[in-house]
């Protein structure tokens, strides 16, 4: 199967490897995986104090579709609010790198990744509201 | 109706008599061998061969643990390996990532020692899972743990054959 040039360039240059202080209040957190590829995705946001992204990391082991998709959504994701960044669709990502049907399922790993960054920088603000 | 495990006599269950799997199996195999079958009809040629596909297919899908519970799991109309289910433990995931990193600077550095020490950490963790596939199978019948305790064996298996894939590049190289 024949990857796109979009993914080709992500998966040989992949923008924003790496990783963001997991104990940083303003540092949201997601990590997915999934079985059927044993692929697992991890994505840091950092989020100012005026709910925008200023920087996401990834660090992604699996399939070079998984690894285009985190990076990137971590190039989209900066600069966006919290909340435009829950609403990101798989669809969105898999158009973006024209991929095969076959490989829908890395963008939706990279959509569950971003959710889950997204509940956990929530959870923390949460915390950190409740306790001040 | 007849699956897996009635056509190889064996109980609905995790944990099976693999002696009894490879017997049952060969019986099949030797009853529906095309030898058998030169002489006779084309409607019976094309049975036994279908009968061969099945066996066969039965075998690979019972012998392997991980295969196993996930027919298991198919049985009772559960997808264990469903592409949208892609919420699993933080710290179950957390520990994929840390045997992924090992493997890659093991990888690195040609670090067969390093290597070895991760594959018998993983298999450890793989016998740990299938004991515990035995408890929630087939003594409690919590079927959402055993969907759980499934994820993470193919999760493990893959991990294990990357591993194991690693070491034999590295010997062959040495």
């Amino acid at each position: 199967m024949a990857y796109s040039d979009k993914v080709l360039d992500h998966y040989e240059n992949p923008r924003n490897v790496g990783s963001l202080d997991k104990n940083d209040p303003q540092v949201g957190t997601g990590m997915v995986g999934a079985p059927a590829c044993g692929d697992v995705m991890k994505l840091m946001i950092k989020v100012n104090d005026d709910g925008i992204i200023e920087d996401a990391k990834f660090k992604t082991y699996g399939c070079g579709s998984a690894i285009a998709s985190s990076s990137l959504v971590t190039e989209w994701l900066k600069g966006k609010t919290v909340d435009e960044a829950y609403a990101i669709k798989n669809s969105a990502i898999a158009e973006e790198l024209a991929l095969p049907p076959v490989k829908i399922h890395c963008s939706v790993l990279a959509e569950d990744a971003i959710k889950a960054a997204v509940a956990d920088i929530k959870a923390k603000q949460l915390a950190a509201a409740q306790a001040a | 109706m007849q699956n897996y495990f009635s056509l190889f006599q064996l109980p609905q269950q995790f944990d099976i008599d693999l002696a009894l799997l490879n017997t049952n199996y060969r019986v099949i195999q030797t009853e529906s061998h095309p030898d058998r079958f030169v002489t006779a009809t084309s409607a019976k040629k094309l049975s036994s061969m279908q009968i061969a596909t099945t066996a066969n297919e039965a075998y690979q899908t019972l012998k392997n643990p991980a295969n196993r519970a996930i027919y298991l799991l198919k049985l009772q109309n559960i997808d264990a390996i469903s592409e949208t289910n892609t919420v699993l433990p933080a710290t179950f995931l957390m520990q994929q990532m840390e045997w992924r990193e090992t493997l890659e600077d093991a990888k690195q550095a040609k670090d067969i020692n390093a290597l070895n020490l991760l594959l018998s950490e993983m298999r450890a963790e793989t016998a740990r899972l299938q004991a515990n596939l035995v408890d929630v199978f087939d003594k409690k019948h919590d079927l959402i743990a055993a969907t759980d305790a499934t994820r993470k064996l193919i999760f493990i298996d893959k991990v294990c054959a990357d591993v194991s894939k690693s070491i034999a590049t590295l010997e062959d190289n040495l």
